[in-house]
């Protein structure tokens, strides 16, 4: 089951602060959505909202087409993943994944073989008659998803859901529930603050930045062409430097694509090296440190010793601190707002 | 130090059950009166108490009031810790106050209190009006059990039931009742023990069909008797029967 959500200049305010600003987007149905945003952007918010758990103050949402104004969380097309898993801890994993379907009606032998099914699926059929307390923190998480995914909702919302589990069981959870997005076509919206993540899982990331949509793109988009400093900063690190009319504090900069252009120019450290279309001109390494993957060297342009660039150099580079280098860049972005 | 330890423990539990090992092992006193020296043990008072009407009513009064004052005390204190726990409403906390407020008047007060009530009323004194009375010490005693069992993890477990469909009345069936089942175990079982042994709002209201405390005051008004004792023994053998359900059931499953 699967239907697109569509929000409508939703708006939501506490006393006197506005925690949504007239939010519009439109999500097709079967796409997998991250909403990204640093604690107290609103997404957390926006995704209670479409649950049903908060009402907006003004605007609408639809889901498949029908407004949801009014309706109970119970009446919903939906369900949700929460933070916390909010297991039935009288239950055993079965009842938990079957309560959905109990409620709607479904005869006892009917839900039981639904929820084996879906036990199935996050493979923990074989413990079916034990109680959530005796599981860890990533089987908690996979009944919590099997026990939403059980009435086949059209959309489902996810809230944090990886947020408890440590990095490597989270890059595995990424995985299945991608994984699982894919087969059952079900609309996902998920909620998360870590950008790594949001590129792991999404067909569209919805960056959000104090109670606004900063940028709405696939990944590529968000990370490559960031439409403001502050995407440009939340989805990694990134070099900022200063232009005015095309002034920058390296000198001019070849090609002068960017003359005459005021803002700040976004160059992500990986896209520093040497060579590029973009000439930065020479540096000196004042710091590394070994990476694994990469060496990431701090680096002093002669031009403006002040000024500190980050830049990734290949693991294999010989290099020590005091190296001047003369540095090209790629795929740089020039943002209106300043640092 | 490794002898002073168990000897103030002994020394403590000595204090504190040697009233009722005097009273139990008396109860058993092959003679007219309940004092040392005990001259021979026998079954006859348990008897003479088993085979008398006015005693194994009280009996059966105390346990009817004990078991509907506590289950309507529980009810009415499980849905007021709910609403209070969910919402916050203006004057939540005057309304928590108000609910915890009878546990600080004294039985007495409350008793009479009723007393007038009833007369203003119209209406005589009953098995009814203790009940009622028992409703009004055991609620706050419910309410507070029961409202400070509520955390967050109930909270979130009611959200996800609505979330997957259920409608109010099966949020708490299904979810805050057996999520709760340890404390509203508990709140009962305290609940009846307090009633059974509750003795001033029992003589205030009632007349004819009294509870066994009442009974029991007027069996010692004649005097001691080891008849006596074994009222209180079969009494004691019951309230510690609500001890052992109660850890039987309810910490059991805690620690499970």
């Amino acid at each position: 089951m699967t239907a697109p959500v569509s929000l409508r200049r939703v708006t939501q305010v506490y006393g006197n602060q506005t925690a949504l600003h007239g939010i519009d987007l439109e999500i097709a149905a079967g796409e997998y959505i991250v909403l990204l945003g640093p604690s107290g952007c609103g997404k957390t918010t926006l995704l209670n909202i479409i649950g049903g758990f908060a009402a907006p103050t003004a605007g609408d949402v639809l889901i498949g087409a029908r407004s949801m104004a009014g309706v109970a969380p119970k009446d919903r097309p939906t369900t949700t993943v929460f933070q916390d898993y909010a297991l039935f801890p009288h239950m055993s994993l079965a009842d938990n994944v079957a309560f959905g379907l109990r409620m709607r009606g479904v005869a006892a032998a009917a839900r039981r073989a639904k929820a084996m099914e879906m036990l199935e699926m996050v493979g923990l059929a074989a413990m079916a008659d034990r109680r959530p307390h005796a599981l860890s923190g990533g089987q908690r998480q996979r009944v919590a998803l099997a026990r939403a995914l059980a009435v086949e909702p059209d959309v489902l919302l996810l809230d944090e859901p990886l947020g408890a589990l440590d990095l490597k069981l989270r890059r595995q959870m990424q995985d299945e529930l991608k994984a699982i997005q894919r087969r059952i076509g079900t609309t996902f919206v998920h909620v998360t603050h870590d950008q790594e993540e949001a590129m792991a899982i999404a067909d569209r990331i919805v960056v959000m930045n104090a109670g606004r949509i900063a940028q709405a793109a696939p990944a590529r988009e968000v990370y490559l062409h960031p439409a403001s400093l502050f995407v440009a900063e939340f989805m990694g690190e990134v070099n900022k430097i200063p232009l005015t009319n095309g002034h920058s504090p390296l000198g001019p900069l070849h090609p002068g694509q960017f003359s005459q252009k005021t803002g700040t120019l976004c160059i992500r450290p990986e896209a520093i090296g040497t060579s590029g279309p973009l000439t930065l001109g020479p540096a000196r390494i004042t710091d590394l440190a070994f990476f694994g993957t990469h060496i990431r060297a701090h680096m002093a342009p002669l031009a403006a010793p002040d000024l500190t660039l980050i830049v990734h150099l290949p693991q294999g580079a010989q290099a020590t601190p005091g190296d001047e280098i003369t540095l090209f860049a790629r795929d740089a972005v020039l943002v209106a707002d300043r640092p | 130090m490794k002898i002073l330890a168990p000897l103030y423990m002994a020394a403590l539990y000595a204090f504190i059950f040697l009233p009722v090992i005097v009273l139990v092992v008396f109860s058993f006193q092959d003679g007219r009166l309940p004092v040392p020296p005990l001259k021979g043990v026998t079954l006859k008072w348990y008897a003479d108490v088993l085979s008398d009407r006015a005693l194994l009513s009280a009996l059966w009064n105390s346990l009817l009031v004990a078991i509907v004052s506590s289950a309507i005390a529980l009810t009415l204190g499980f849905l007021a810790a709910v609403a209070l726990a969910r919402t916050i409403l203006p004057g939540s906390a005057l309304i928590r106050g108000l609910l915890i407020a009878p546990m600080t008047v004294s039985y007495l007060i409350i008793a009479l209190g009723l007393m007038n009530l009833w007369r203003d009323l119209g209406l005589s004194v009953s098995l009814w009006a203790t009940g009622i009375g028992h409703v009004v010490i055991n609620l706050p005693l419910c309410f507070a059990i029961l409202y400070a069992a509520m955390g967050d993890q109930q909270r979130s477990a009611e959200r996800a039931a609505r979330d997957l469909g259920a409608s109010e009345p099966r949020v708490l069936w299904h979810v805050t009742a057996p999520m709760l089942l340890p404390s509203l175990l508990a709140a009962f079982f305290l609940s009846v023990t307090f009633s059974w042994d509750e003795f001033i709002i029992a003589f205030l209201l009632t007349r004819f069909d009294v509870t066994l405390p009442v009974e029991i005051w007027s069996l010692l008004k004649s005097g001691l008797s080891p008849k006596t004792n074994a009222v209180g023994a079969l009494v004691f053998l019951v309230s510690v029967a609500a001890v052992i359900i109660l850890e039987l059931t309810v910490f059991r499953k805690r620690r499970a």
